[in-house]
């Protein structure tokens, strides 16, 4: 019965490959933890919608390709705007009304919004994928000697570290983070101060949805665009963020990446754990360490 | 208080003879369906309504316990009673481990961990030999009960699963109304007064988490001799959503509720079937209808206006830790004049 457990060592390249897909996914739980723990930070809402946001920032891309003919770069700067503006209509008309109540139910009406986005697309497009190329300036790879790096993933290696530092300057380094964490502490002492929280909340929403919609544009090409995408990595999403603590910016990056390469390790040496690895682990860090590696006791 | 009483045995005792006459009416395996999650919702709500946790994960006890049953009953040639008491073990037994990991974190934090436990409980049924993978567990015999009874026909199918409905909807309402259902409700208004009393509060939630997973499982295993088939629908987490709807629409923490959104959500499915996805998005638009204007549910605005308004029950309207973005998190903030 676990004539399964015989561990070979694979050999090295296709170890690599491995390594580079667990990277790959890792870039991209980081940028949705991120935008669930900035979102969570100042609304206190754990944003269910998240995953659907971040399917629709692909299928924007879809659209702008398939019917105005705008290619990846436009979708990049394009999708999150039309994403977030989406997203600021959600905050402004919905979750505004539910900021008094128990936390929970900012948790129900997020879910509540994710399964209409989905179920409308999966209506729409069944539950295949809709194929989406690579653009032509980043076809091809280069071999590295021990690997072969494509050059598209190389590019989603980099620009999501670049994204992921960017928010966490902002964040913690500029002044209009400092408003941002000052809100988060105390809104109503930061209000008196003459800052429109409100309009903080409202334009923070917006950023964090902004952020899943990138990364879904980011996404297309490497994953198929399909209504599922989104489900299907937000609970994974969830895991890494209990792991990780919803408390530091830098802790959401670090366990995005951290775990998406664990998994991608799991797929060497063990590969049909590599789809529970994640969440072996939260429950072995709730054990020993409930609050997450940098989260703060509840 | 005895005039409220009475009107409970009235209530009940229609409602049971409802229940006895309703296969001779209505199509008795869309009944049939209703009472397995009618059940299924009743479990989830001991620990929404009553504990004040949020559990995202009930699907993989419903599930398990189906697979199990499936399993027991069709390979192993178990009697269906012992079947289903296979599957509810299971059941029990995973909520005793998730429920020990999950309680060590409170709020949305317990909903997220429910959730990606869940999960995992998905992919081990999806990759496991013993679950058919996408197929499922199909054609599972629904046996003879005690030996005796044979289960094959709808009409005694029915009353078969009417009785366990019953014995388990009997079995919740007996511990909310014990000291333990006293207990619980203390903790859920206010952990720490419950703590001070000498309550250890971690216990009760463990144990109310521990029945509410058992009972969810003896639904499960239900509803795979009812329909002769487990599959993974059954551990996916879009029927953990499904039961939190059918208690959210019937009314958190109120006995009754579940029930009402149970009956309510399985009709829809059954008469919205051909429209596809569109089922998916309607129940969001229940959803987000439900958590904006409608939080105590059908029978939670019955109760309150039959008894006045009272506190609804289930979660606080309000925040109970933690702050509202709108208010300061700490009375005295530092820098506060």
């Amino acid at each position: 019965m676990f004539d399964w457990l015989h561990l070979t060592i694979p050999p090295a390249p296709a170890m690599f490959a491995q390594l580079l897909v667990g990277l790959i996914n890792g870039a991209f739980y980081a940028m949705l933890s991120l935008g669930l723990a900035v979102i969570f930070g100042l609304l206190n809402i754990i944003n269910f919608t998240h995953g659907a946001q971040y399917m629709l920032g692909a299928f924007c891309a879809w659209f702008l390709l398939n019917t105005l003919g705008l290619g990846y770069w436009s979708a990049l700067i394009l999708a999150p705007i039309v994403v977030g503006v989406v997203g600021i209509l959600i905050e402004r008309l919905l979750l505004r009304h539910i900021y008094g109540l128990d936390h929970l139910y900012g948790l129900l009406l997020t879910f509540g919004l994710a399964l209409i986005i989905e179920g409308v697309f999966r209506q729409q497009f069944g539950s295949s994928g809709q194929p989406y190329a690579i653009p032509p300036e980043l076809q091809g790879g280069r071999n590295l000697g021990f690997m072969f790096l494509p050059n598209y993933r190389a590019w989603v290696i980099v620009a999501s570290l670049v994204l992921c530092l960017t928010t966490w300057f902002t964040i913690e380094r500029t002044r209009l983070g400092a408003y941002l964490r000052a809100a988060t502490e105390n809104p109503v002492l930061v209000q008196a101060f003459g800052i429109n929280v409100p309009r903080m909340i409202t334009l923070t929403y917006g950023a964090g949805v902004a952020l899943a919609a990138l990364a879904g544009v980011m996404a297309a090409p490497i994953y198929q665009v399909s209504p599922l995408m989104g489900s299907n990595i937000i609970i994974t999403v969830f895991a890494v963020v209990v792991i990780g603590g919803m408390g530091s910016i830098l802790g959401a990056i670090v366990s995005g990446f951290a775990l998406g390469l664990v998994e991608g390790l799991t797929k060497v040496f063990y590969p049909e754990a590599s789809n529970t690895v994640i969440f072996v682990i939260m429950a072995l860090v709730l054990l020993v360490k409930p609050a997450g590696f940098f989260g703060r006791a509840s | 208080m005895a005039e409220s009483g009475r009107w409970k045995w009235v209530l009940a005792t229609i409602l049971v003879a409802l229940a006895l006459a309703a296969p001779f009416i209505l199509y008795p395996v869309f009944i049939m369906e209703a009472l397995c999650f009618a059940l299924f919702a009743c479990a989830f709500n001991l620990l929404i309504g009553y504990v004040g946790l949020l559990s995202f994960g009930h699907a993989a006890f419903f599930g398990s316990a189906a697979y199990i049953t499936a399993h027991t009953v069709k390979v192993w040639g178990l009697p269906p009673e012992l079947g289903i008491l296979a599957g509810a073990a299971v059941a029990a037994l995973l909520g005793t481990v998730f429920g020990w990991l999950a309680i060590r974190r409170q709020g949305i934090y317990f909903a997220m961990i429910t959730l990606a436990l869940a999960q995992m409980v998905y992919f081990v049924a999806l990759q496991a030999r013993f679950t058919g993978g996408e197929d499922g567990i199909q054609a599972v015999p629904r046996g003879k009960l005690l030996g005796v009874v044979d289960l094959g026909g709808t009409l005694t199918m029915y009353y078969f699963v009417l009785a366990i409905f019953l014995i388990g909807f009997a079995v919740i309402v007996r511990a909310v109304h014990s000291p333990f259902g006293q207990v619980i409700k203390a903790i859920r208004e206010n952990e720490p007064r419950a703590v001070s009393l000498g309550y250890d509060a971690d216990r009760y939630k463990l144990l109310a988490f521990i029945l509410s997973a058992g009972l969810s499982g003896v639904a499960g295993s239900l509803k795979s001799l009812v329909f002769q088939l487990a599959s993974l629908t059954d551990v996916q987490w879009t029927m953990s959503g499904e039961v939190v709807l059918m208690t959210l629409v019937g009314g958190l923490g109120t006995v009754l509720g579940p029930v009402v959104g149970a009956f309510l959500l399985t009709a829809m499915q059954h008469y919205f079937a051909q429209l596809g996805s569109w089922v998916t998005v309607v129940q969001g638009v229940i959803f987000v209808f439900c958590v904006l204007v409608f939080r105590r549910g059908i029978v939670g605005v019955i109760a309150s206006y039959a008894a006045g308004s009272r506190n609804p029950p289930g979660i606080s309207e309000t925040a109970a830790t933690g702050a509202k973005p709108a208010e300061p998190r700490t009375a005295a903030a530092p820098g506060a004049p």
